[in-house]
């Protein structure tokens, strides 16, 4: 007779595939990959990357993205999954806060992640808006600094980041020559 | 203007910001920028010295271009220089410009470790502060080896400020996770642990962080963690909303820290009886506070304390120990099912998921159907409708298949594109697992082509082949079900293709019934045949040959068809080869012969006599997790799919045209492992030296070979592990994924995989990679990252070792990983006129390698073609005079250097040889492209 051929000799390989979500181990590694700022009209604000990634990937994650969030309606939820990651967002008035964590991580507690943050924001520029996070991009990225470190949460109280940034700012020297040599320079 | 400047603001930073945001166009955004760039190049370049203040506005400025999207080449040093400022702000802003466009430039590197090894020792706590940030923040190779001894003393000495603590662990936390070789373990590990009674919460917050990270790889050194890990939890849950102070979030005392603690228990089994209970007193509090009413209106109340529910919900789940918390987790997560929230029904279906596949509480799961089934109907987001259908696949048993099965179904004529696919495959496998009754099993599966045609794959198609083959009784009711199904006007061709194959073999099982007799059912299968593809067409020509043998009737209806011109003479080399010889063999064979060479297929081997071995096995060592990835494996590895073809000698010898077309399917197949006994290299099970290194296992030569001209597919298999790769490159870099699935259904420990670089090998490719978990359950699935860069051309390729215990006993894998210079391949289009120019140019002797090699594999044009380009190089049609000869050009990019290559092939079929000749710059590079690719044809 025939051999038995072409049928199904690893055919299992993709079945295989279907099983690993439900009931794959949960692996306790925990990360955040990227946090960005985006606007309404898909204007980048902030981009804060934990892992190394290529100028070149990144614009086109940024790219891609933005376009699938921009996407959802309201009601929607918060996660979803994209790549190989999760992201998690919200929308605070004109901009988007959006987080990419691993399969694993704690949704709900990256979602207050970044109310906490919006609340530093808030705390620090007194009623923040979009405006404030672009003429003071530096500080916007300072905060999260205090606030993050390598994606982990570095101290969630409020008054530690906050304290922490004042004495920054203490610490800078008024510059009173600093109107004169702009106009100068204008 | 905003009126918002806090701090320092810088005017003219403020006014540059404010110009771009009035620029009407991109065009005049352009402008203002290289305005800009011009003015700050000039203030850099000029000869009056700046003072500080200028730097840090300028290079503020060039960080705001760059995040706008510009590139920025200049301004590096000025930052560097800040870095030494006593200034905090100018030192801050030098910080910040060096962590988000920090250049590779090794000497800018060391400048900048000096500034930070300054600030680390200036015991200035906002300086130290901003150094660490740093470190985390660029996190590379160089920093780690730099730093790496020393964080873990700041961290643990007594005189360090809590803030710095906080900062240290974290910073140490992302270098160990990019580079786990450069931080060793120490006295400071106990230390560490002992931070999780600290004082300060914030400390606390970081070092979990870190110490779970650590424990993941290293659980015995981290072992007392546990114990301190339960107490301080079960402190704060038992705390009044207001007793941390700060720490309690929307009346949620410490969520973020009790979310680290649960996550650092999941390293670890189930505690001590004595630990253990006062665990459970905390799940249990944990689980009773969701049913209290809610302390506040706000949803960061609720989502707080629900963050802190779903871990501890995945912390039983993980134990899968205490049948009480299992069952009563689940009736809260029943609860989410129908709540207002999308967000947490969404979790409580992905939560239930994991809950489905404890034995104590599938059962409790699955009372819940019939809201996850409305789920499936009725949610509008499709992100939780694909978590419903993940959910009903996963709660599926025999007791609840038909209805699972048709519930998906029904909603895969309405699902969103994206999600078809997978559902298909679900539904299959549901279908097959749990058929009592064969004839659902082929109704399901019909059912899908007709649904979802287009999203059946190859796989879900010749399953049920091979079921109808290897059972009896559902033969004949198959025969009937597809014939009635081809009498659609138009049905999709996979069910041709099905219909074809089950009409070949059991077609005369409902040849008696003179409305479906052997001459209806060809006229049937012929009247499809032209709307089909190729290799449709070839199954059906294989069915009539078929047809010939079961019903002598129908013999000259069909000699007549193969006959035809449209068969004899087709374009189509496949095609016109099967007509010439089916018509052949139905000519000159007696029907002895005939009834011999086209007997009905044998029993494909049983593989799934025992459902739960085999789905034991099958959740594992899955290599490929992208669907259109396996669809590619898939088409390249298989020969032409389920074909009746004869087993003719000379239809043996034409590659089939669906036939891998990079002709890999003609090496030898991946090794399967000796058996046990025959005490090979391969599983060195008697070995006890846990720190040699295997030789390398045996046919890791031939599977490295086969990845010369492909990335993905499976690198490596014995009875325990597959080893499976996916990779991509782009220029110098590319990105390897390695699946490491484990077959047994037993854990692996101690999983160790290393990368081994020979020396001069390390100089020029680089490779860096996080670990892994050092445990693999049975039947799991773990991934690793390599990340590449080809600094400079290589001839060596790295070793993969692979460690671990199984079982009671050692296990030492070594297999050659294809990382080769081809990969960094970019190919280049080039007129006849521009190669022979360039050729020319490369005359020099070195440049040059040939090789006269026999050939191994069947000397057919267009697998050699495919061969050049999937080599990495372009394929250049009519430059050659001579159109037999292939021609190929590309650019390999190395991180020093880009190299140009030319290559020009030259068949000779009389001889059965090949003559391949290289031509680049670089005398290294032509010889080892030419040893690699000499080896493909």
């Amino acid at each position: 007779g025939l051999g038995g051929q072409g049928v199904g000799e690893d055919s299992f390989r993709v079945w295989e595939r279907t099983f690993c979500r439900g009931s794959r181990p949960r692996s306790p590694r925990v990360r955040m990959r990227f946090m960005l700022l985006f606007s309404r009209q898909g204007k980048l604000r902030l981009q804060k990357w934990y892992l190394a990634t290529s100028d070149k990937e990144r614009k086109k994650m940024v790219r891609e993205l933005m376009q699938v969030v921009l996407a959802r309606k309201p009601k929607m939820c918060s996660f979803l999954e994209w790549r190989d990651l999760k992201v998690v967002y919200k929308r605070y008035a004109s901009l988007y806060f959006c987080c990419a964590i691993e399969g694993q991580d704690n949704e709900l507690i990256t979602l207050e992640l970044i109310h906490r943050y919006v609340e530093l924001l808030d705390k620090y520029f007194g009623s923040v808006c979009e405006l404030d996070i672009i003429f003071n991009f530096e500080k916007a990225y300072f905060i999260l600094d205090e606030f993050l470190m390598g994606g982990d949460v570095q101290d969630t109280s409020k008054k530690s980041v906050l304290k922490a940034i004042e004495q920054a700012d203490l610490l800078q020297e008024v510059r009173a020559r600093d109107d004169e040599e702009e106009e100068q320079e204008e | 203007m905003p009126a918002v400047s806090k701090g320092d603001g810088m005017r003219g930073l403020a006014v540059f910001i404010s110009d771009i945001r009035n620029c009407k166009s991109k065009e005049a955004e352009i402008k203002r920028i290289n305005k800009e760039l011009a003015n700050i190049r000039s203030k850099f370049k000029g000869d009056k010295a700046l003072d500080g203040y200028s730097k840090k506005k300028y290079v503020c400025k060039l960080l705001f271009i760059f995040l706008l999207g510009h590139d920025i080449d200049f301004g590096h040093m000025e930052a560097v220089n800040l870095l030494s400022s006593n200034r905090y702000t100018e030192k801050q802003i030098g910080y910040l410009f060096i962590s988000v466009l920090v250049n590779s430039n090794s000497e800018l590197i060391r400048l900048i470790n000096n500034a930070i090894k300054n600030d680390l020792a200036s015991r200035n706590p906002t300086f130290m502060g901003l150094a660490l940030h740093c470190i985390a923040n660029v996190g590379s190779r160089e920093m780690a080896e730099a730093f790496a001894g020393e964080i873990p003393k700041i961290l643990v000495a007594g005189d360090t400020m809590d803030s710095v603590k906080q900062s240290a662990a974290l910073c140490l936390l992302r270098l160990y996770r990019a580079s786990p070789d450069l931080v060793p373990m120490g006295d400071w590990t106990s230390r560490v642990v002992h931070l999780l009674n600290d004082q300060h919460l914030g400390v606390v917050t970081a070092a979990t962080s870190l110490i779970t990270t650590l424990a993941q790889k290293n659980p015995e050194e981290f072992k007392t963690s546990v114990s301190l890990a339960v107490s301080r939890l079960s402190r704060i849950v038992t705390s009044a909303s207001t007793d941390l102070q700060d720490y309690t979030y929307y009346f949620v005392p410490a969520p973020w820290l009790s979310v680290k603690l649960l996550r650092l228990l999941q390293c670890y089994p189930p505690p001590d009886p004595a630990v253990r209970g006062r665990l459970t007193e905390c799940l249990e509090t944990i689980l009773n506070k969701a049913q209290e009413p809610p302390k506040s209106k706000k949803v960061q109340h609720s989502n707080a304390k629900n963050a802190v529910l779903f871990e501890a919900i995945s912390l039983i789940i993980h134990h899968d120990s205490e049948p009480n918390l299992l069952v009563r987790a689940c009736n809260q997560l029943g609860q989410f099912l129908q709540h207002r929230e999308t967000n947490l029904r969404y979790l409580a279906l992905e939560s239930m998921c994991t809950l489905a596949s404890s034995e104590f509480s599938h059962e409790a799961v699955k009372t819940h159907i019939d809201t996850v089934i409305n789920a499936l109907k009725t949610e509008r987001d499709v992100s939780v409708r694909q978590r419903a259908v993940d959910l009903l696949y996963a709660m599926c048993d025999r007791s609840n298949a038909q209805q699972i099965v048709a519930e998906m179904l029904s909603y895969l004529e309405t699902a969103d594109y994206s999600i078809r696919e997978e559902i298909v495959l679900k539904v299959a496998i549901l279908a097959e697992k749990y058929a009592v009754d064969y004839t659902w099993y082929v109704d399901t599966i019909l059912n899908l082509i007709r649904i979802a045609g287009d999203y059946v794959s190859e796989e879900v198609w010749y399953r049920v082949i091979q079921i109808v083959i290897n059972r009896d009784d559902v033969q004949g009711y198959a025969a009937k079900t597809v014939f009635e199904a081809l009498q659609a006007p138009a049905c999709h061709e996979n069910l041709v293709k099905v219909g074809g194959y089950i009409l070949g073999e059991f077609g005369n099982l409902i040849a008696g019934d003179p409305r479906s007799s052997p001459l209806i059912q060809f006229n049937l299968l012929h009247s499809k045949f032209h709307l089909c593809s190729v290799p449709t067409r070839a199954l059906l020509l294989s069915t009539y040959i078929k047809f010939v043998n079961l019903f002598p009737e129908v013999k000259t209806t069909i000699q007549d068809v193969l006959r035809s011109d449209s068969q004899l003479k087709n374009a189509d080399v496949e095609l016109q080869q099967r007509a010439v010889e089916y018509l052949r063999l139905s000519t000159v064979a007696s029907t002895d012969i005939l009834a011999t060479v086209l007997e009905e297929m044998p029993p494909f081997p049983e593989r799934e006599s025992s459902i739960l071995a085999k789905l034991k096995k099958k959740k594992g060592p899955s290599t490929v997790t992208d669907l259109e990835e396996a669809k590619r494996e898939r088409s390249a590895d298989v020969n032409g799919g389920p074909e009746p073809a004869p087993a003719s000698a000379s239809a043996a010898s034409t590659p089939s045209p669906s036939a891998d077309l990079l002709g890999l399917g003609a090496a030898p197949p991946a090794p399967t492992g000796p058996p046990p006994s025959a005490g090979g290299l391969l599983v060195d099970v008697f070995s006890d030296s846990a720190s040699a290194v295997a030789p390398l296992a045996p046919g890791s030569e031939d599977n490295f070979a086969r990845f010369v001209c492909k990335n993905n597919g499976v690198l490596f298999e014995n009875q325990l592990l597959q080893i499976g790769l996916k990779s991509e490159f782009r220029q110098n870099l590319g990105r390897m994924f390695i699946f490491y699935g484990n077959k047994t259904s037993t854990q692996f420990l101690n999983f160790t995989p290393t990368l081994i670089c020979a020396d001069d090998l390390q100089a020029n490719l680089n490779l860096q990679t996080k670990p892994v978990d050092p445990t693999v359950d049975g039947g799991a699935q773990v991934q690793q990252v390599v990340n590449i860069e080809c600094v400079s051309d290589f001839t060596e390729a790295p070793v993969l070792n692979i460690q671990f215990r199984y079982g009671g006993t050692f296990q030492n894998v070594s297999v050659k990983l294809p990382i080769t210079l081809n990969k960094f391949f970019q190919p280049t289009e080039m007129a006849s006129q521009d190669f022979f120019q360039r050729w020319k140019q490369l005359s020099n002797p070195q440049q040059e390698v040939q090789n006269i090699f026999k050939a191994k594999h069947p000397m057919d044009t267009e697998i050699t073609k495919a061969k050049i380009i999937g080599f990495g190089s372009a394929l250049l049609e009519e430059v050659d005079p001579n159109p037999a000869n292939f021609v190929g050009a590309g650019i390999i990019h190395t991180k020093t250097t880009q190299i140009g290559c030319l290559l020009r092939l030259e068949p000779n079929l009389q001889a059965q040889m090949y003559r391949l000749t290289l031509r680049t710059s670089k005398d290294t590079v032509s010889q080892r492209l030419c040893d690699l690719l000499s080896e493909q044809f």
